[in-house]
């Protein structure tokens, strides 16, 4: 495995810092201190970890409404997305998109998104403008189970092929889409059995071992920007939480979360690392304390923060 | 000044922006090999390559959302959506994306794109190759609307549409093609948002977009034998509205008719209409009338679909009733 025992450190606090991001916004939501919706990636952090672990500042990626856990690992501060998703003035999007919707095109962020299956034509433009552009970037389509039973997910994948885009298609199945198990919405056991009809590579990876995916997005990436063409990579994971904050889970059985929260990959990946001697018990404390300092500063930065001026309201429709 | 089809105006306008700036592609069912079905983008492929002339597969979300994530990439995307029924297949691309992304992110991204499409009835195509769906595209905060009447306007606003840094619908009539007219040679652009007055006239104002103008003068034309003179105003763009043109127009003439293809029900004419009524009403001697389609799918049989498109009997009645009030 050619990889840095700091790399590994980093992934392991990149993965905490989401959880603990996500565990806080639940408790804000719970204290009604959060309009709207709230889609958290808890049990998810070892996709959008890995994955981005692979890119470069001048990659893309597109989100979903799932988003917290994309932005974070893209380099997204928590400081402005803890604003944003309060509604506040100083957040990414000056409080005018919300948690569906934070994004900063400058870190390569286009957007977590509220409408399931809209990210991956989006990606697909993405990697065109790598692809015309020739400087190397990539782009990257994370996209839920649910949008991959959707036709915008199936033209986006044929036309990257038929074009070679440079982009790569993670696949991340929860297993449900809101209530509609997968084993009812989808055709095939596998989202990734799909990639054979766009000939393109599919693989199928623990989406709770950040490794495993860190490994299988690496190849893809790498295949992406030598000009070989997409890839689908299908994690197989689980939410912790509801498909949103409030969501009383009656469709899903409580053993199952039980079983899946067993293969939680943070303390999974943390076990690894200690056993491995990357990480000794003591440094796990002192990662965790730092990432408890940096959200709580994050919280009172949002928290402070004034909300938009109802003068922002109609700025920013078009460009002058 | 050169002669040329609106067509050849279209084509025209893709040719010198694409020399002009590199990071403009053009993509779309038909438009390279083929030309484009009614011919706007012929000799493009030849000229600039595939590379930057794009035939894809019939895949409109793909279209539509391909140019919307290169456009926030730095691409300036030209795409054609062939006929604007299709719309439907590709829509959450183009409102829920890329007229939302700008306003969402708090204004930090950009999509500068325009999306080509042919409208409009005259042909027999019947109800899925048709309508006029401008009103649909106005409705949405974050695009721009433009449906040209004229070759030079064409060429003028189309070149506009392109330098423009937001999604634009720009809204051919496919019975405007074969149109000939003069057309200002090279660089040449007509700002978005300014209203031409096609006829100068001081007793009623007729408002009409796109094949509905060629409509309003040849009936201003018969009009006048009867000592009626009409102003013909084309909006050209329908978002932004040149609101003020449409006002100084109606308080000179202090009478409005307005004519459109699109069905009257909800169309851009009850917006005009409306627009006028709130800060013009105590300049208006007669009641607003409008001459649009009934609300009906586009028929097919030749005697149904003229029946259909509004006439220009239909219009000088109208014409006669404000006059008469």
């Amino acid at each position: 495995m050619d990889i840095s025992k700091e790399k590994m450190v980093e992934m392991y606090t990149i993965m905490s810092r989401i959880r603990m991001f996500e565990l806080r916004v639940s408790e804000l939501f719970a204290a009604g201190k959060i309009p709207g919706f709230v889609h958290l990636y808890a049990g998810e952090e070892a996709i959008a970890t890995g994955v981005c672990a692979n890119l470069l500042g001048s990659d893309y990626i597109t989100s979903t409404h799932r988003g917290h856990g994309h932005l974070i690992a893209k380099g997204g501060e928590i400081q402005f997305m803890m604003a944003e998703v309060l509604g506040k003035k100083t957040g990414y999007c000056k409080g005018k998109g919300g948690s569906m919707h934070i994004a900063d095109v400058a870190l390569g962020i286009l957007g977590a998104n509220g409408i399931v299956g809209a990210g991956p034509p989006l990606a697909a433009g993405a990697a065109l403008a790598c692809q015309y552009q020739d400087k190397g970037a990539i782009a990257v389509c994370f996209f839920g189970d649910g949008a991959s039973n959707q036709g915008t997910t199936h033209e986006a994948m044929n036309l990257a092929t038929c074009w070679k885009l440079p982009v790569v298609f993670i696949a991340e199945n929860n297993m449900y889409g809101i209530s509609s198990c997968t084993l009812n919405s989808m055709c095939v056991p596998n989202i990734a059995d799909r990639a054979s009809a766009y000939d393109m590579p599919g693989v199928v990876v623990d989406g709770n071992d950040v490794m495993a995916v860190f490994e299988a997005s690496g190849e893809a990436i790498k295949r992406a920007r030598q000009g070989q063409g997409p890839s689908l990579i299908e994690c197989k994971t689980y939410r912790h939480r509801g498909h949103f904050e409030g969501d009383p889970c009656a469709y899903r059985r409580k053993e199952e979360l039980e079983e899946w929260k067993e293969k939680d990959p943070i303390p999974r990946f943390e076990q690894k690392l200690v056993a491995l001697g990357v990480m000794s018990a003591e440094q796990v404390r002192e990662i965790q304390d730092t990432l408890k300092k940096q959200l709580e500063e994050a919280e009172r930065f949002a928290e402070e923060s004034p909300f938009p001026d109802v003068s922002e309201l109609m700025s920013d429709v078009y460009t002058a | 000044m050169p002669t040329m089809t609106f067509a050849q105006a279209l084509n025209d306008a893709h040719k010198l922006e694409m020399l002009r700036d590199p990071n403009i592609y053009v993509a779309g069912e038909d438009v390279g090999i083929y030309g484009g079905i009614f011919g706007v983008t012929g000799g493009l492929l030849d000229q600039f390559g595939p590379k930057r002339v794009r035939d894809t597969p019939i895949t409109e979300s793909a279209i539509v959302g391909t140019a919307v994530g290169a456009a926030s990439c730095g691409l300036r995307p030209v795409v054609e959506l062939m006929f604007v029924d299709f719309i439907g297949v590709a829509l959450d691309q183009l409102f829920n994306q890329a007229a939302k992304m700008k306003y969402m992110f708090g204004g930090k991204a950009k999509i500068p794109m325009v999306l080509r499409a042919t409208c409009g009835a005259g042909i027999g195509a019947a109800a899925q190759h048709s309508q006029c769906l401008e009103a649909w595209f106005m409705h949405v905060p974050g695009l721009k609307v433009v449906m040209p009447s004229t070759p030079a306007d064409a060429k003028g606003l189309l070149i506009s549409a392109i330098r423009d840094d937001n999604p634009v619908v720009f809204l051919e009539h496919k019975m405007l093609y074969a149109l000939e007219g003069e057309v200002p040679a090279g660089d040449y652009t007509v700002p978005l948002g300014k209203a031409d007055i096609k006829r100068e006239g001081k007793d009623v104002t007729v408002i009409a977009t796109a094949q509905a103008v060629h409509t309003a003068l040849s009936a201003a034309e018969k009009l006048s034998a009867d000592g009626i003179s009409v102003e013909v105003l084309d909006p050209r763009t329908l978002n932004p509205l040149d609101e003020e043109a449409i006002l100084e127009s109606v308080r000179k003439t202090h009478r409005l008719v307005i004519i459109h293809e699109a069905v009257k029900f909800a169309g851009a004419g009850a917006e005009i209409a409306a627009m006028v009524a709130e800060k013009a009403f105590d300049r208006l001697d007669a009641p607003i009338l409008r001459v649009a389609a009934p609300f009906v799918p586009v028929p097919f049989s030749p005697p149904l679909e003229k029946e259909y498109i509004p006439s220009e009997e239909k219009l000088i009645r109208a014409v006669k009733t404000v006059m008469e009030s």
